[in-house]
């Protein structure tokens, strides 16, 4: 009883030096449905991936996938949409933010119409530039009443159509992420850049952006993971069958049209690793850059 | 009302990771007592504190009430009462059902409840103040609030960390004043953390000094004051002089250091018998004027007026930097004659040396 | 307080209009796309002009009979409200004890929440799909629940985790010491306290699970189907419905999602969610 008593003491004193107490509790019933639901399925799926239908070794799905270069072809038709997406709809943000940053009146106001676009939705958004950019739609008609072309500009079902919805849905959360940052940033730092003498140029160039830098990397790669499930909008308004025919369409096809879900779940790993790919790279870029506080009250 | 005999903590200990932050603490406090555990930041006073309260387990060693172990119990089983330095009160509740938040917790009924409050209130004078909000108070009287929240439980015991290190010098002393009357008219058993000795001496009936988790020194305040057992407590007790140097003679209890320029005679504090010895001396055991006992003559550097004296930092002819405090008003480069009483010297040979800030562990 | 600003000499100006100009033409061109839906789902017929000749609300009747609008928009409260409730429910607790400690393996369950954020909801919906499928809960209310709550818990112990640590240590001590146990500490303190905390991000999750179209179009069956679902195969099947009753089923959609970006507008400060970011990015 004694010797049982002092095991559990020792236990309790080692528990207590490791930090672990009843509280690490409360984590596990959230930890849990994260692994049933999402580890689980995961770990499935790249099982199944490792068993084709049509045989031939374990990694015949992924040599099927990289010979064939209609499959293959769709990681870069995918990066060649996600990638400039994403930097477009971060590089629009940085001045924006950057002159909205101050207080004045109707910064909230147009903060908020920068913002809304993020519930128009896929389908209205494509909906509408089905229409907007149409052959028959007010742009070309305004183009071709201003004389400015002689034909209508064809800017839907191909790859143009998706970027630019890929834009109007992706813009509104870089902005907000990127107008975060800034406002984190503390605005006497610039004053005392400015009473060393630095000009306004110098001042966003050696104080402001070095110091967004991270916030920058962070709000890319949130744009970017936005940008690369491009399904339904690569659907609506782009060319499926060819030049938007993106990975997540292909994964789609293989599960749900051919019905061969060891060959879906290969696309869909290759595009989990595509991914993670380009966040890691930009997570070394990242971490190159001061991370730590920027003293404003955002931070 | 302190509702036991005695609080015994044996070889507690508390590491984190690799780091000792209190090493074999062995310390009893008996019931009505006021213990202050006295050091710099780091030295392990607030892990100790935290310890007994039960919001951080031990790695080690055990603590006992009269012959109840209760360093297994969760915080809130073991009945005590805790002020903390921020005041930690309730943002969302108002002074009322702060102070009543406890009694809440217990059950205790309605009536029994709003009386109880009402007379913790009035201790702290407070009772004008009960529904506001905690951010609508100033500083001192949200102190007030939190010691109210402690001792209306009518805890076994008081734990304080640092309460009165947020507030201002004047409102300082008034709280002091206040937290030590009522310990007298409650005689609630208190455990009192700070980093300051003057208020370790003002309040405490003991004093815990405390170095890197370890105890340097136990005992009453004035003999933590008159006899520190080291440099280090005499470093804390504001013997702001420590001169190391080279000893020329010893007899009876009396040690004489000098150097070419300097010569002092002091009390030995320890049976040590090296080469050098470190003199302990406070600036305002300093007499000004030429006098028979350990005469010396200080450059001034720097004068700091401070009303009814001067506290002066100089050179001694044989170089050392001093700090002593003169009645009258001196000015940089003059030179001053001074002299010291012998018993008001301490002649530590113990080789430590005095606090270093931040040399201390975590904690 | 107010804060002088730097006045910058003449080189900003230009700068300036080219920024607000392209502001501007991005605001012109938004506006009219929406224009364009919302006149053609009012409008009669409309082919080749600048505007249709004769208006009509016939489309949104059309839409609400034709599409089982009422039963779509049940089901999509419905699917989101159980996600925001489970998710709340499971993931308050789990960033309580992400904030408060540190433990061996941290890092590790700091990764697993994130991954369901970082990666495309089609990489893991289409294993998840075929798992639920195997399971027999494809198709079904629950999985459609199940598939959106893989995204949303984690969302929420990210959004939550910065809130609890911005709450004194200390309150909650003081709670224990006046005798409070774990559930009272968390009634009674920490859930009053972090009330704008979990509506900021309940109804982040509510906008987030009414767009989710991936996971519910991957396991969705025709009874379980939400509005974003019901709109993208309507409109995926061109033919079948007047385009102008799909146009006015997008503008009943947009108007829902708006009322509750608004809605999270009013209780999450834009620059509150930086801290959410900073948590979101693995170092």
């Amino acid at each position: 009883m004694a010797a049982e008593g002092a095991a559990r003491l020792g236990m309790r004193h080692r528990l207590a030096e490791r930090g672990i107490d009843r509280v690490l509790l409360l984590l596990v019933p959230a930890v849990l449905v994260v692994a049933a639901l999402f580890l689980y399925p995961m770990l499935y799926g790249v099982g199944l991936s490792l068993q084709p239908r049509a045989g031939g070794g374990p990694f015949a799905n992924y040599l099927a996938f990289f010979r064939d270069s209609y499959q293959s072809g769709t990681i870069w038709k995918t990066m060649r949409l996600a990638l400039p997406a994403a930097l477009i709809n971060v590089g629009a943000s940085v001045p924006i933010a950057y002159r909205l940053r101050g207080r004045f009146r109707g910064r909230r106001l147009l903060t908020a119409i920068l913002v809304l676009p993020v519930t128009l939705g896929t389908v209205l958004v494509a909906d509408g530039l089905l229409r907007y950019l149409g052959p028959k739609g007010w742009f070309n008609r305004v183009l071709l009443d201003l004389h400015l072309v002689d034909e209508p500009v064809r800017l839907i079902y191909n790859y143009w159509g998706v970027l630019f919805s890929l834009l109007i849905t992706g813009f509104p959360f870089a902005f907000l992420l990127v107008l975060s940052y800034m406002s984190g940033i503390d605005p006497t730092l610039e004053r005392a850049a400015a009473t060393l003498g630095a000009g306004p140029w110098r001042r966003v160039r050696h104080v402001t952006l070095p110091l967004l830098a991270p916030g920058l990397a962070t709000t890319f790669i949130l744009a970017f993971v936005l940008a690369f499930s491009v399904f339904p909008s690569a659907n609506l308004v782009g060319e499926p069958a060819n030049e938007t025919r993106v990975m997540a369409i292909a994964a789609y096809q293989a599960a749900f049209e051919k019905y061969d879900y060891s060959m879906a779940s290969t696309i869909a790993v290759l595009m989990g690793v595509a991914e993670l790919l380009v966040v890691a790279l930009v997570l070394v870029w990242r971490g190159r850059f001061y991370t730590g506080t920027t003293g404003g009250k955002g931070s | 009302m302190s509702g036991f005999r005695t609080l015994r903590m044996s070889e507690v200990s508390r590491r984190f990771g690799t780091t000792t932050a209190l090493d074999r603490l062995d310390l009893t406090i008996e019931g009505g007592e006021f213990v202050a555990l006295l050091g710099p930041s780091g030295c392990g006073k607030s892990t100790a504190l935290n310890c007994l309260a039960g919001l951080l387990p031990l790695t080690g060693g055990g603590i006992w009430l009269d012959d109840e172990r209760i360093d297994g119990l969760p915080p809130e089983k073991r009945g005590f009462g805790m002020v903390f330095q921020n005041y930690a009160l309730f943002p969302h509740l108002t002074v009322r059902k702060n102070v009543g938040f406890g009694l809440a917790i217990r059950g205790v009924p309605k009536p029994e409840l709003t009386r109880r409050v009402d007379e913790a209130l009035a201790l702290v004078e407070l009772a004008d103040q009960a529904a506001k909000l905690p951010g609508r108070l100033s500083g001192g009287q949200q102190q007030r609030v939190a010691i109210a929240r402690a001792i209306v439980i009518r805890p076994r015991l008081v734990l304080m960390d640092e309460p009165l290190s947020n507030l201002d010098a004047k409102l300082r002393l008034q709280m002091r004043t206040e937290i030590r009357r009522l310990h007298q008219s409650l005689g609630l058993t208190t455990v009192y953390v700070t980093h300051d000795q003057e208020e370790a001496l003002a309040l405490a009936d003991r004093i815990v000094v405390l170095r890197g988790g370890v105890v340097e020194q136990i005992g009453t305040p004035e003999e933590v004051y008159a006899q520190p057992r080291n440099t280090y407590v005499a470093g804390f007790m504001g013997y702001r002089n420590l001169l190391e140097l080279p000893v020329t003679g010893r007899e009876g209890g009396r040690v004489t250091l000098a150097e070419p320029g300097l010569r002092l005679t002091g009390v030995a504090r320890d049976r040590s018998a090296g080469a050098t010895a470190v003199a302990a001396i406070r600036p305002d055991d300093f007499t000004a004027g030429r006098g028979a006992a350990n005469p010396l003559t200080v450059t001034v550097e720097v004068a700091e007026f401070h009303g009814r004296e001067t506290a002066v930092e100089g050179v001694t002819e044989s170089g050392r930097v001093v700090h002593v405090r003169v009645p009258e008003r001196v000015r940089p480069g003059e030179k001053i004659e001074l002299s010291v009483p012998p018993d008001r010297v301490l002649v530590f040979g113990d080789g430590d040396h005095p606090p270093r800030p931040g040399a201390a562990g975590a904690g | 307080m107010t804060v002088p600003t730097l006045r910058s000499g003449g080189w900003r100006r230009p700068y300036a209009w080219i920024v607000w100009g392209g502001v501007a033409f991005f605001l012109v061109n938004l506006a009219a796309l929406i224009l364009s839906v919302v006149v053609d789902s009012f409008a009669v017929s409309w082919f080749g002009t600048w505007l249709p000749s004769a208006f009509t609300t016939r489309w949104y009747a059309d839409a609400w009979q034709e599409f089982g609008l009422s039963d779509v928009l049940q089901v999509t409260l419905l699917v989101a409200l159980a996600v925001v409730g489970l998710a709340l429910l499971l993931g308050v607790p789990a960033a309580y004890a992400l904030a408060r400690r540190d433990f061996a393996g941290k890092r590790l369950v700091t990764l697993l929440l994130l991954l369901p954020v970082l990666l495309p909801p089609i990489t893991y919906g289409i294993p998840l799909a075929t798992v639920l499928y195997k399971f027999q809960l494809a198709g079904t209310m629950s999985g459609v629940i199940a598939a959106n709550l893989v995204p949303a818990l984690p969302f929420v112990v990210l959004v939550m985790t910065p809130f609890i640590e911005q709450i004194d240590t200390n309150v909650e001590s003081a709670a224990r010491m006046c005798g409070a146990r774990t559930r009272q500490v968390f009634t009674r303190v920490l859930v009053p306290l972090l009330v704008p905390g979990i509506l900021a991000a309940g109804i982040l999750v509510l906008v987030r699970t009414v767009a989710m179209f991936e996971l519910t179009f991957l396991v969705s069956g025709p009874d379980s189907q939400t509005l974003i679902v019901a709109l993208y195969s309507a409109a995926f099947t061109p033919g079948i419905r007047a385009a102008q009753a799909i146009d006015a089923m997008a503008v009943v959609y947009t108007l829902l999602s708006s009322a509750l970006l608004v809605l999270a507008l009013m209780f999450v400060n834009p620059t509150q969610i930086v801290a959410q970011v900073k948590e979101v990015a693995p170092e």
